[in-house]
């Protein structure tokens, strides 16, 4: 019931609504803005920018030595871009693949950051808030003002994506064609990744370093499954996000000690297994249904034509034959033949002999009709 | 240096050593971040080997551990086939989960465990030389130098053995299948040596970390070489300088030695993606702005002779009709003119071109190695419909 305590707890509490609101509000930026990056298929550039951003962290202290989450945005902002920005270069003038590139920032500015957090660690007015907090999030230290930059900048970045909601969109699913038709593509591009970066940084509090890039992919990656049209899972997106936010928040409130991090991404995960699995039409068991429902048809199919090419041989179409003669096709059973029978296509008497009905012959010949 | 420092030393060049190894071949399969996957995934693997073991460095962890990493390629790979979403995406969706069971487990204490999920993803070197391997009461050295050694020599070992099927089923996965090697066998051998090196060396440097000794160093000599057998070995080197210059910055600056190890790989990538003797980006870019200018210098050229002899036409020669024919700004026009003239290519009056005897023959030359090109059969149609006739 600790569950219900956290929902009622959202609209009674001061400090679990401040919490509450700064995980839904960073679940709507982040799945919106996941949505283009896993149909870009750049999911992995989160991870790289997220672990990036804690370079930029530490020398944002280290420059200004104040501990205010503005500064330390900033920070993680501008070197998670410039992450983006080696990684893109990399890829476009070396022949070195976008995955090593990520790897290779990814591991590289994060090791920058431990040697500048250790460093200050060991300076005398270290009075840095736990490494902990940024590598798996502690959403309990969201304060007013963290969830109104959060804020700020998610209606930003929602508003850009409203305004350049077709130029998104085309250099999203074909970006060849937008460059052609004269889009500056490398501007769109640039604002896009501009955003995600902001999105991926407003989660480093809350969800930490680590984890943050699967809070971008999981809500996408589950709003996927639902629809085939870019605003609906945008929509549907943002919605996950903000649910596996909201979620995790609240399993991690009421099981003491464990960080929100690994709460919101095991939340959203689950998200998208319940779509993985149940989604109509993309969704594993729709298609086991599917192929199922497929075979079935064939199956029919298949039978009935062979019952066909033996009464062909034959002047009399009414003429008897046995079922047995059917025994050594592999679709041949007890269902297949009842559901002939039934569709009264095919007609059997006591005797299990069977002939094709009229109707059975008329549908012959419009499937042979069909077939010319 | 006292002796925990050459230990330290050893033990860091050993996971240079045993990373660099299948770093190259993930690289080059354009699999990297596989190992970032693997090597977040491996935490619940730790956790439970832990659970069951009581020990950091027993090989049951270490198998249990590195099948975790194995699951999560195969789950990786279950998901893509399902088509629901991309493999990066995949990727994306498992290691975090993963993960975040991991860290659960850890901050909810079961099974009493001193493991802290710092150490995990940090590592800490510097307390290895104190975990030592005593065998019937004489102490043999650190534990991790032996754990590390062990992996390398695994590494080794499936690389020698293996090399050719390896090379041809990295640079060729459908020769490698139709001469009858079974590449989903192979790749999920390399996976496991990837796992098992994760996990040997994440105690040591790191889960993150790991990732930037298998990767850099082999995205650093991918920059420098083409012949798989150098890759390998400038990748080892590379990983060991990066290992022994880290440590001495660590020392220097008071801070962590892995992340120092990894900021050495990053140090040593920049500056050969820098620099680089044919592939660093300074050099890219000035191939291509001199290609620029070749291309243009060398079509100019054609333009005037096409346009002089026979077929001359004065207009065409005109310096300011290059704006239109070629859509050329003045600057580049002017730079143009001025790299023809200074090779003796063109000549210019009254901003009129003219070819010289040397534009002429190089036309010559620049036409009979075009022709040269195409198949003979080419020859005939280029008669009927007067191709080339200028």
């Amino acid at each position: 019931m600790d569950f219900i305590d956290f929902i009622i707890s959202l609209f009674t509490d001061y400090t679990t609504r401040t919490i509450g609101m700064g995980t839904a509000v960073l679940g709507i930026a982040s799945g919106t803005l996941g949505a283009f990056t896993v149909l870009r298929k750049q999911s992995l550039l989160g991870d790289a920018i997220a672990h990036a951003s804690l370079p930029g962290i530490a020398l944002a202290f280290l420059i200004t030595g104040i501990k205010n989450p503005f500064v330390f945005f900033v920070g993680a902002a501008l070197s998670g871009w410039l992450a983006t920005l080696w990684i893109m270069s990399i890829v476009n003038n070396t022949r070195i693949k976008s995955d090593a590139a990520l790897g290779v920032v990814l591991a590289v500015f994060f090791g920058v950051g431990l040697v500048l957090l250790t460093y200050i660690q060991k300076l005398p007015n270290a009075n840095q808030a736990g490494l902990e907090t940024f590598l798996f999030g502690q959403a309990a230290t969201l304060i007013k003002e963290d969830v109104i930059i959060m804020l700020v900048i998610t209606i930003f970045s929602l508003l850009c994506i409203f305004m350049l909601w077709k130029e998104f969109k085309l250099v999203t699913f074909d970006p060849q064609f937008a460059r052609s038709i004269g889009y500056k593509t490398n501007l769109l591009d640039f604002i896009l990744n501009t955003l995600i970066v902001l999105a991926i940084v407003l989660g480093l509090q809350t969800v930490g370093v680590v984890l943050m890039s699967a809070l971008l992919i999981a809500p996408a990656a589950a709003a996927r499954q639902w629809t085939d049209k870019l605003g609906r899972m945008v929509v549907l997106s943002a919605i996950f996000g903000a649910l596996s936010g909201l979620a995790g928040t609240a399993i991690s409130s009421t099981g003491a000690k464990i960080s929100t991090g690994p709460t919101i991404v095991l939340s959203a995960v689950f998200i998208v297994f319940i779509s993985f699995m149940f989604a109509p039409r993309r969704g594993l068991i729709a298609k086991a249904v599917q192929r199922g429902k497929n075979r079935h048809r064939l199956a029919l199919n298949k039978i009935f034509q062979s019952m066909y090419e033996i009464c062909k041989n034959h002047d009399n179409p009414g003429h008897k034959h046995s079922l047995a003669i059917l025994k050594t096709l592999p679709e041949f059973n007890k269902r297949t033949v009842r559901v002939l029978q039934e569709k009264d296509l095919i007609s059997i008497d006591k005797k299990r002999d069977w002939c094709l009905t009229a109707k059975g012959l008329k549908k012959i010949e419009e499937m042979t009709d069909n077939e010319n | 240096m006292s002796t925990p420092q050459i230990e330290i030393q050893i033990i860091a060049s050993l996971v240079a050593l045993a990373c660099a190894i299948p770093g190259v071949f993930l690289v080059l399969r354009k699999m990297a971040m596989i190992s970032d996957a693997i090597s977040h995934a491996i935490l619940p693997g730790i956790v439970v080997g832990f659970i069951l073991t009581n020990s950091i460095n027993s090989p049951l962890l270490i198998v249990l551990a590195a099948l975790t990493g194995v699951l999560t390629v195969t789950v990786v790979e279950l998901i893509s086939k399902t088509r629901l979403v991309k493999e990066d995406a995949a990727i994306g969706l498992v290691f975090p989960a993963l993960f975040s069971i991991g860290v659960i487990l850890i901050s909810k204490g079961v099974g009493n465990i001193h493991l802290d999920t710092d150490s995990v993803l940090l590592g800490e070197l510097a307390f290895a030389p104190f975990d030592r391997l005593v065998v019937s009461g004489v102490d043999i050295g650190p534990k991790s130098a032996w754990v590390m050694g062990a992996i390398l020599i695994i590494n080794l070992l499936f690389t020698l053995v293996f090399f050719k099927e390896l090379k041809i089923s990295t640079f060729d996965p459908g020769l490698a299948k139709s001469l009858g090697f079974v590449p989903v066998i192979l790749n999920y051998a390399l996976m496991s040596t990837v796992s098992i090196t994760t996990v040997g060396a994440f105690d040591a440097v790191g889960a993150i970390l790991v990732v930037a000794f298998m990767i850099a160093p082999a995205a650093t000599a991918y920059l420098i070489t083409d012949r798989l057998k150098i890759m390998i070995f400038l990748a080892a080197l590379i990983g060991v300088i990066a290992a022994i210059s880290g440590y001495w910055m660590a020392r220097f600056l008071d801070a962590s030695i892995a992340g120092s190890m990894a900021t050495m790989c990053g140090i040593i990538f920049l500056f050969v993606f820098l620099t680089g003797s044919k592939r660093g980006i300074i050099s890219v870019i000035r191939r291509k702005y001199k290609q620029k200018f070749e291309f243009a210098q060398m079509t100019l050229v054609m333009h005037i002779e096409n346009h002089s002899g026979e077929n001359d036409d004065i207009n065409e020669r005109r310096k300011i009709h290059l704006k239109d024919h070629f859509g050329w700004d003045e600057k580049f026009i002017d730079k143009v003119a001025h790299l023809s003239v200074t090779s003796k290519l063109l000549e210019i009056n009254d901003n009129v071109f003219s070819i010289t005897y040397k534009g002429k023959q190089f036309v010559d030359a620049a036409n009979s190695l075009v022709t040269a090109r195409y198949h003979p059969g080419f020859a005939v149609l280029r008669k009927e419909f007067s191709i080339f006739a200028g």
